[in-house]
């Protein structure tokens, strides 16, 4: 069972904030899910087997090294990506301060 | 002749031969969606203005003689995939405002052959889920029985299909969502290779999985539908130069896996009977049916489970309250919204994702979850290389159990997770594979899982559009 401490630290490393109902409830889920983990020690991995990802070969071989170049977008898509921000002032997006 | 019940190219003879025109068959799918759409919840929005305004559009292209086999054909889209000016939302409160700033490249491509939009459909929350019980909106249920769920995550666009709310649908499946809710509903699902579609305007889940496909009525539709979206993209770099082999695979001499630990244990025995005729059907045909043993399966779900949260954990962070979606203002620091925006419009799921793949990548668990997860999948690739050195397709079940009660596993997320033990396999391979209908326990669909070999999507429409005919 993980701590309800582990919990909290998780969630403050993934910036998220959880009611105490929630707390509970992700403790109890979240030890049964890694309990259920540890199925996987039991899995020989051979020393030299190499990780790779997805269905690779295709993807690897074709070259999708873009030119790092400006390329010209329509205004009206840079007012539809300003527009969502929830906090917004003269067409920039606006963030309360950091410090 | 009943409008609603028409294949792509039986809509394109009739628009051809001026029986019917693309703005006719629209009011009929806009109507029945009316008249049904209260009881299944199918669609989050039926976007009517648009679909009428494309669907007038599309006439003109069809009497100019400027159509495709798609033009003027209406469809519908799971709501985690862009259409510009229109809510997209993934069914989560926390882009419950959300306007799509452009098209995904799916939508661009229909778009161009004038197919119809008539609305965006429902999900589990983030494409997370295999009941579409998740979705912070509402449950799309069964068309076949109201009391049970329709599958899960592209449970709206599967309901939508069985329901006749649309003539087809494109989903995304990550772990399954494709085919299980096919399966559920009795509809076609294709999950595609991993590259063969571009992932431009989804929004994404995990990224080493997430792919783009067809629901639909028919294999053929299926394959139609394919045919349009597939291809190389510049939006996305895992996308690859691919186009369908147009070739004929003949039943007679085909070689057919059967992985037995797909019928160990836990899948319903009415399941299996089911899917055991649908092999013996091949083999009547001529197929050669062979056992095979895919000896990972075991640790496929733990994998899977690890991988995808990892991914989710890393993908979700860009939901922060700043850039769009639900914000949180009233902390007086940055950190405050970041923390109060998520906390506040992410659903239970997400969050459990979250918080899983956050564990699993942080400093001292990374060797025992992510990296060990990463040599199963291996492991598990080299199963199915393996298996395709002896065979040319797989058959498998889609799930061990036909749909369930809604409400049923609600408590118990492992129990969710158990759903995807033989869907999940594939995606961690990369793998196409397609969901048909096989027959029925009682009134609930059964599918079975054609597993192809990778870019071998040709392979699996001739044999499971010669099968869907045998099974009818």
């Amino acid at each position: 069972m993980i701590s309800k401490e582990e919990v909290q630290h998780i969630a403050k490393l993934a910036r998220l904030e959880l009611t105490e109902k929630e707390i509970t409830k992700m403790q109890k889920d979240l030890s049964s899910i890694l309990d259920y983990f540890n199925i996987l020690k039991k899995v020989k991995v051979a020393k030299n087997s190499k990780t790779t990802n997805s269905p690779g070969v295709l993807i690897r071989e074709s070259k999708h090294v873009r030119k790092d170049e400006v390329l010209q977008k329509p205004t009206s898509l840079v007012n539809n990506l300003v527009a969502q921000a929830p906090d917004k002032k003269d067409g920039y997006i606006k963030v309360k301060s950091i410090l | 002749m009943e409008l609603l019940d028409l294949t792509i190219t039986q809509l394109r003879q009739g628009f051809k031969n001026k029986k019917f025109t693309s703005v006719e068959v629209t009011k009929a799918y806009l109507e029945n969606i009316k008249k049904t759409d209260k009881d299944i919840g199918a669609y989050l929005v039926v976007t009517e203005n648009l679909a009428l305004e494309q669907a007038e559009n599309a006439d003109k292209l069809i009497s100019g003689g400027e159509a495709s086999l798609l033009t003027g054909v209406p469809y519908s889209i799971k709501d985690a995939i862009l259409v510009e000016g229109q809510r997209a939302t993934a069914a989560s409160k926390i882009l419950e405002n959300y306007v799509a700033p452009y098209d995904a490249t799916v939508i661009r491509k229909l778009k161009k052959e004038g197919a119809v939009v008539l609305g965006k459909t429902n999900l589990d929350e983030f494409a997370m889920g295999v009941s579409t019980e998740n979705s912070a909106f509402k449950i799309t249920k069964n068309p076949h029985d109201l009391t049970r769920v329709s599958g899960g995550s592209s449970g709206g666009s599967a309901a939508s299909v069985a329901a006749r709310e649309a003539v087809y649908s494109i989903g995304s499946d990550t772990g399954g969502s494709i085919r299980l809710p096919a399966s559920f509903c009795g509809v076609v699902g294709l999950n595609p290779t991993y590259g063969a579609v571009s992932r431009s305007g989804l929004i994404a889940m995990a990224s080493s999985l997430d792919q783009i496909g067809p629901i639909a009525k028919t294999v053929e539709d299926a394959k139609i539908i394919f045919n349009a979206i597939s291809g190389k993209d510049n939006l996305d770099a895992t996308s690859v130069d691919y186009v369908l082999k147009e070739s004929k695979t003949d039943i007679k001499g085909l070689k057919i896996g059967v992985p037995k630990e797909y019928f160990a244990k836990g899948i319903d025995p009415e399941v299996e009977k089911i899917i055991k005729n649908a092999i013996k059907k091949a083999e009547e045909h001529g197929a050669e049916v062979l056992e095979i043993s895919l000896p990972t399966t075991q640790y496929s779900i733990a994998c899977y489970y690890i991988i995808v949260p990892s991914e989710v954990s890393a993908n979700l962070a860009r939901f922060d309250g700043i850039k769009y979606g639900l914000s949180n203002q009233e902390g007086n620091h940055l950190l405050d919204v970041y923390i109060k925006s998520r906390g506040q419009g992410f659903g239970q799921e997400p969050k459990r994702r979250i918080l899983i793949g956050t564990y699993a990548l942080s400093s001292g668990y990374y060797d025992a979850y992510y990296k060990k997860a990463q040599e199963v999948r291996e492991l598990i690739k080299q199963d199915f290389a393996k298996a395709f050195e002896k065979v040319d397709l797989i058959f498998s079940p889609v799930s061990p159990i036909s749909a369930f009660k809604i409400g049923e596993k609600k408590d118990n997320p492992l129990s969710m997770y158990l759903m995807d033990v033989y869907t999940c396999p594939v995606k961690l391979a990369g793998l196409p594979a397609l969901s048909l209908p096989a027959g029925n326990i009682g009134k609930l669909p059964v599918g079975l899982q054609i597993i192809g070999n990778y870019f071998e999507e040709n392979k699996i429409f001739s044999i499971a559009s010669f099968l869907e005919k045998v099974l009818q």
